[in-house]
């Protein structure tokens, strides 16, 4: 009886295995290196070109001429190799894979460290560096050690004001930022049952955040009507019987709205206990929290007024962008006072687009808070999109009310 | 694999973005990344990293999987890093790199020389020996080969 990543990669927790990778991407940030190492390798060809991606999301549009050059050759190589291409604008690279390519029970690699997030389609998904990508590109192939799995048992359901990220910030506070080193997050239970794709994302994507390998759902009716919306037949995976090296149970219902404070993802507060901490800026994006349902929601907490500290949104994709654009949702954000950004990773790693100043304060939708990572001297606030929304209308760290 | 070098003492959760900041990534130049290494912890830091053991808490290079980091520190002359865990990304990387990774909870005294047999599985500070949790056989071949990109030159 194996847990979903042993069923997957076809081995114990603990074995060594080589695994032929299903689908692999760099963005343009990580691809620059990889097509480096790929040329040092002696690269002339590729294992399989068309299951290989290169998604532009990381500073997009440029910024400046060393990273357009950059981002040229890289273009350029990518399209003539005929690897598959997205180009600025498109997207976060996670988010594109969410969005009807990532299947049930493919290995995923990702040259980020938060291509954990696609676990929550039953895939064993992960990041790698730059080289190890380059191998990838090579052969076709990596090596992985199968991790053992941490069994995150949830009950119950969200209500009230807190969601997913509140439930995920929640457990990246009680395993701590290495507390599932070299290790799987398997999400089960009825509590997991009803939760939403998008919401499943979430969880998935703050795995890497207690060191985890990946966080992974098992493919159910949720995750089959999904796809099938987005033209793919699959099929449901049957969680069975099996050992998990430690278990974590969580009540849905017991979730309240909390903040993540800097520096460390995992110092997890209640909103009320930072009620008031006056704000410079307040960022809604990532592949975290760049979804549709989350720039809804933003608008649906806002509801006709205005914004009282600047705010930055940034959708997580094309599809993002023109759904918000379709429903009237982007208008109600734009007439709230906030500030649209073009589809990408936004401000979120510090380099462009929103960067921070000194002695300044960010409350973000993201999913790291690290010194300095938004700008030197500046301070990141990790919460939820409801919590962004009340707190954007205030000025200030607010506790959502219930709706 | 023997080595020695002298010990910088670092603390836990050592993030890959105070190892190099995200400003400072959009380029192929090693020397940028060697020269803003750890600038966010402390700008002092990178003058000394030539002929370092880095000694650190738990948790070694955790965050983005930026490969620049270890680059950036093997770049600057790190013989080895020391620590009781590292993040899996960065393991993977500072192998990748030829950046010998060493688990060991190892207490740290700056400036003590250190030395270290990853075939014999020792690290030693002063004069006392500590064992090592060795490295898997297919990290110790991408090592022994100085990296990723040699061991793969030398498959084909």
């Amino acid at each position: 009886m194996s847990t979903l990543s042993e069923r997957i990669l076809g081995a114990d927790a603990g074995d060594y295995v080589d695994r032929k990778v299903d689908r692999a991407y760099v963005h343009d940030g990580t691809g620059v290196l990889t097509l480096e190492s790929w040329k040092s390798m002696g690269g002339d060809r590729f294992a399989d070109a068309s299951h290989l991606y290169v998604l532009f999301d990381h500073i997009t549009p440029a910024n400046n001429s060393t990273t357009a050059t950059l981002q040229h050759e890289l273009r350029e190589f990518a399209c003539s190799s005929f690897l598959q291409f997205s180009d600025i604008g498109n997207g976060i690279c996670h988010q594109l894979m969410s969005e009807g390519i990532v299947l049930p029970g493919e290995i995923v690699v990702g040259a980020d460290s938060h291509s954990c997030t696609l676990g929550a389609f039953g895939a064993f998904a992960t990041g790698v560096g730059a080289t190890d990508m380059a191998a990838i590109w090579l052969t076709g192939e990596t090596w992985f050690r199968v991790p053992a799995t941490i069994g995150v048992h949830l009950s119950g359901t969200l209500d009230g004001v807190a969601e997913a990220k509140d439930l995920a910030l929640t457990y990246v506070g009680k395993l701590g930022m290495d507390g599932a080193t070299y290790q799987a997050l398997e999400f089960i239970g009825e509590g997991a049952a009803v939760l939403e794709i998008d919401d499943r994302l979430v969880l998935c994507n703050l795995a890497v955040e207690t060191g985890a390998k990946t966080g992974i759902f098992y493919a159910d009716t949720m995750t089959v009507k999904y796809l099938a919306a987005r033209g793919h037949d699959v099929l449901p995976q049957v969680p069975e019987p099996c050992d998990y090296c430690r278990e974590l149970d969580l009540d849905l219902a017991d979730i309240v709205p909390v903040v993540a404070v800097p520096p460390r993802v995992d110092t997890i507060k209640p909103v009320r206990d930072l009620a008031g901490l006056p704000l410079d800026q307040v960022f809604v994006g990532t592949c975290t929290n760049g979804r549709y349902s989350d720039l809804a929601r933003f608008a649906r907490v806002v509801g006709g007024r205005k914004v009282a500290v600047r705010t930055l949104i940034v959708p997580a994709s094309r599809a993002v962008l023109a759904e918000a654009i379709r429903t009237g949702v982007l208008a109600d954000l734009v007439d709230a006072g906030c500030t649209i950004g073009s589809p990408g990773c936004g401000p979120c790693l510090g380099a462009h687009m929103g960067v921070i100043g000194e002695g300044e304060v960010c409350l973000s939708t993201a999913n790291r808070n690290f010194r300095n990572r938004m700008g030197v001297g500046g301070e990141i606030y990790l919460v939820s999109v409801a919590t962004a929304a009340a707190s954007a209308l205030s000025g200030e760290i607010t506790e959502p009310e219930v709706p | 694999m023997q080595g020695a070098g002298t010990a910088v003492c670092l603390g836990s959760d050592i993030d890959t973005d105070i190892i190099i900041a995200g400003r400072y990534l959009r380029t192929k130049d090693r020397g940028i990344w060697v020269e803003h290494v750890f600038e966010d912890l402390d700008p002092m830091l990178a003058s000394r990293m030539k002929g370092a053991v880095i000694v650190a808490g738990k948790n070694f290079g955790c965050g983005s999987s930026r490969e620049q980091a270890a680059v950036a520190l093997k770049e600057a002359g790190v013989v080895a890093v020391v620590a009781p865990s590292f993040a899996r990304i960065f393991f993977r990387n500072g192998i990748n790199v030829g950046l010998p990774l060493i688990e060991c909870h190892l207490p740290c005294t700056a400036g003590q020389n250190i030395r270290f047999d990853l075939t014999g599985g020792w690290v030693e500070s002063g004069r006392k020996r500590h064992p090592v949790r060795p490295l898997s056989l297919r990290m110790q071949e991408i090592l022994r080969a100085g990296g990723l990109v040699r061991y793969w030159k030398g498959h084909r």
